[in-house]
């Protein structure tokens, strides 16, 4: 039965406490190569979790498209007509897409660098407003604050009511009024609030939506001479269908209506939340992946330190180690001796580089959190798995162990009467 | 306790062989206090690493109480050294960063004893010795005298059947090397053998029995 080896251990502390700051030199290369590589994991955690943070909650499985010119003539049409979208199209494309779960067109009025079109009283904003469909909800969800969101009935009745951003209320209110129920003008159309809204997204994308007023689709081509113009598309496709064909089905059901060359791809401009997310995917995988082999690196070079500091002190301890063998050590004892007082610096030395790594990750997921400046930024907590730290000690421990071998047979190798006879 | 046959041993230097021992024969009864005595070069210190298994020998044949010691592997020398040898070197060969009990107790951790019972084999080994105050020192701590008591004291702590002296008053003054030699005497009285290598007249003479080597072979021997 194994019992630990309390006596092998203090002997091996002894040792390892006789040359304290060479120890400790040998040692800090291993902890630094581990504390660096859980720290760049860890990084690498914090801006994959900013960036998706920055996707929000928008559906995986969703899809924004958009006209543009086509690049082919076709069925008589020249190149470089121009594609609108109507209404109808949406409703036929509904109705013939097999791919296609929910349409939400929608249109937009002023935007970015906007003039002011916004006023309640002598109170003014540039804002962006959007005609929507309820649907809308499905594709990015926005969390409620007050009052309700556009709905059904609203579409109907072409309702002039509107949802508004957390930043707008902000501007056009007063901190004493409620919103719900006031009037604002659009443009020279009045509209109701009747809800506020905030946003899921971080940093810009937040800004965007907190700046941002919802009214209904119908009520927007209405009230803005429209028509049943469609400025672009919000879809949402089944989930089993990947994004690209999903994307390819939906754009050859409307060019087949729109009379659209099959292989003309400039018709139409799309992006999709799915491509987007395999991309930053694949971008952090490869940051994974290299963190791990700079932090295997950084590893190795320490362990190599660890060895060649071994195989230093086993020369210096040639006397020692032979009178130990003459008091009765086996070239076993010996060489457990030496393996054990390898893996001890290592495992020692890595567990605080461990351990001050994790606490380093924890110190900054502290400090960006005391600092709700920095919340919207594209790094948020950093963090390691207990897997991946565990893994990485795990590593240096065996790695540890080959350091030792090469040591500590070269320990065993003089016999021990040279040995005795070195001084 | 120990018998040699035609025991040869040559040392490869490069590519010359330089014959050591050339065939010893000697026979050593257990209790003896045997001094081997020659000038530098005789073989004597080689002779007695031969016995105390630290180095192999070529030819002939070593029965160690009773054992035949030819062909050991490390592990089993080993384990005969830590059975039946002490050792007593001329540089007392104490670990440096070990107090004299430690020093003295590291035969019997080899052995797989406990550490309480080690430490009080140790110490009743050191007061034996006369160093029982000295227990937690340093070997730097200590004189030469002091530190060899404390190597005699480690030959012993295992119960040895033989104990091995290389050369024992080698660094030694005269007035120590006396008391190193009394006490050598005083554990011979209690029954261990023991073989002293030695190249001064006055250590020799207070042996039993003098062995003389000269270019590898006992001399008297019919050669």
């Amino acid at each position: 039965m194994w019992r630990p080896d309390w006596d092998g251990f203090t002997e091996m502390i002894q040792v390892l406490l006789q040359k304290p700051l060479r120890t400790a030199l040998s040692g800090l290369g291993v902890g630094w190569g581990l504390f660096m590589i859980i720290i760049t994991i860890g990084s690498a955690n914090g801006l994959q979790n900013g960036v998706s943070q920055d996707l929000g909650d928008m559906a995986k499985n969703s899809m924004f498209m958009w006209t543009q010119s086509t690049s082919m003539p076709y069925k008589g049409f020249q190149r470089g007509r121009p594609i609108d979208l109507k209404i109808g199209d949406v409703e036929y494309l509904a109705a013939n897409s097999r791919v296609l779960e929910v349409a939400a067109p929608q249109n937009q009025l002023g935007g970015w660098r906007g003039s002011n079109n916004v006023t309640r009283g002598l109170k003014t904003g540039a804002f962006t407003v959007f005609g929507e469909f309820p649907e809308q909800q499905l594709i990015e969800a926005r969390p409620l604050k007050e009052g309700r969101h556009i709905n059904t009935r609203d579409i109907e009745d072409k309702r002039k009511i509107a949802v508004i951003g957390e930043r707008v209320r902000d501007i056009l209110f007063t901190k004493a009024e409620s919103p719900i129920g006031g009037s604002i003008r659009i443009n020279g159309v009045n509209f109701t609030v009747v809800g506020v809204f905030s946003s899921m997204r971080s940093g810009e994308d937040a800004e965007e939506d907190l700046q941002s007023i919802r009214i209904p689709f119908t009520a927007f081509n209405q009230a803005f001479h429209k028509g049943d113009e469609v400025g672009w598309l919000c879809l949402l496709f089944d989930e089993e269908v990947h994004a690209d064909s999903a994307a390819a089905e939906i754009m050859s059901v409307l060019k087949a209506r729109l009379s659209i060359h099959p292989n003309d791809n400039r018709a139409f401009g799309h992006w999709t939340v799915a491509r987007e997310f395999e991309e930053i995917q694949s971008v952090f995988s490869a940051i994974r992946w290299v963190s791990f082999v700079f932090g295997g690196l950084a590893l190795l070079a320490g362990i190599i330190g660890i060895m060649n500091i071994m195989l230093i002190t086993v020369r210096e301890r040639t006397n020692e180690l032979g009178i130990r063998r003459a008091l009765g050590a086996t070239p076993g004892v010996v060489v457990r001796q030496i393996m054990g007082e390898t893996l001890l610096l290592t495992t020692l030395f890595g567990l605080m580089g461990a351990i001050l790594s994790v606490a380093t990750i924890e110190g900054i997921n502290a400090l960006l959190e005391s600092m709700p400046d920095l919340q919207g930024g594209s790094f948020r907590n950093p963090e390691v798995s207990i897997d991946i730290v565990l893994q990485s000690l795990l590593t240096m421990v065996v790695m540890g162990a080959f350091a030792g071998i090469l040591p500590a047979f070269r320990a065993v190798s003089i016999r021990p009467v040279e040995a005795i006879r070195t001084e | 306790m120990i018998e040699l046959k035609s025991i040869r041993k040559a040392y490869q230097t490069g590519s010359q062989s330089l014959t050591v021992l050339k065939g010893i024969d000697c026979t050593i009864e257990e209790g003896e206090l045997v001094a081997i005595m020659g000038s530098s070069g005789s073989g004597k210190s080689t002779l007695l690493n031969v016995l105390g298994l630290l180095d192999d020998f070529d030819e002939g044949s070593y029965v160690l109480n009773g054992q035949n010691m030819d062909g050991l592997s490390e592990k089993a020398a080993a384990r005969y050294r830590s059975d039946f040898l002490g050792f007593v070197f001329q540089s007392f060969n104490l670990i440096s960063y070990k107090t004299a009990l430690e020093n003295v107790a590291l035969p019997l951790y080899y052995q797989g004893v406990p550490r309480k019972e080690r430490q009080a084999r140790a110490l009743s080994f050191l007061t034996k010795v006369g160093l029982a105050d000295w227990a937690e020192h340093l070997p730097n701590q200590m004189s030469g005298g002091q530190k060899q008591r404390v190597a005699i004291a480690r030959a012993l702590i295992a119960n040895p059947s033989v104990i091995l002296a290389d050369e024992p008053t080698g660094a030694l003054d005269s007035v120590t090397s006396d008391e190193v030699m009394a006490l050598l005497k005083e554990i011979n009285s209690e029954g261990i053998t023991i073989v002293v290598v030695t190249h001064e007249n006055e250590i020799a003479n207070q042996c039993d029995r003098i062995i003389r080597l000269k270019d590898g072979r006992i001399e008297g021997a019919n050669a």
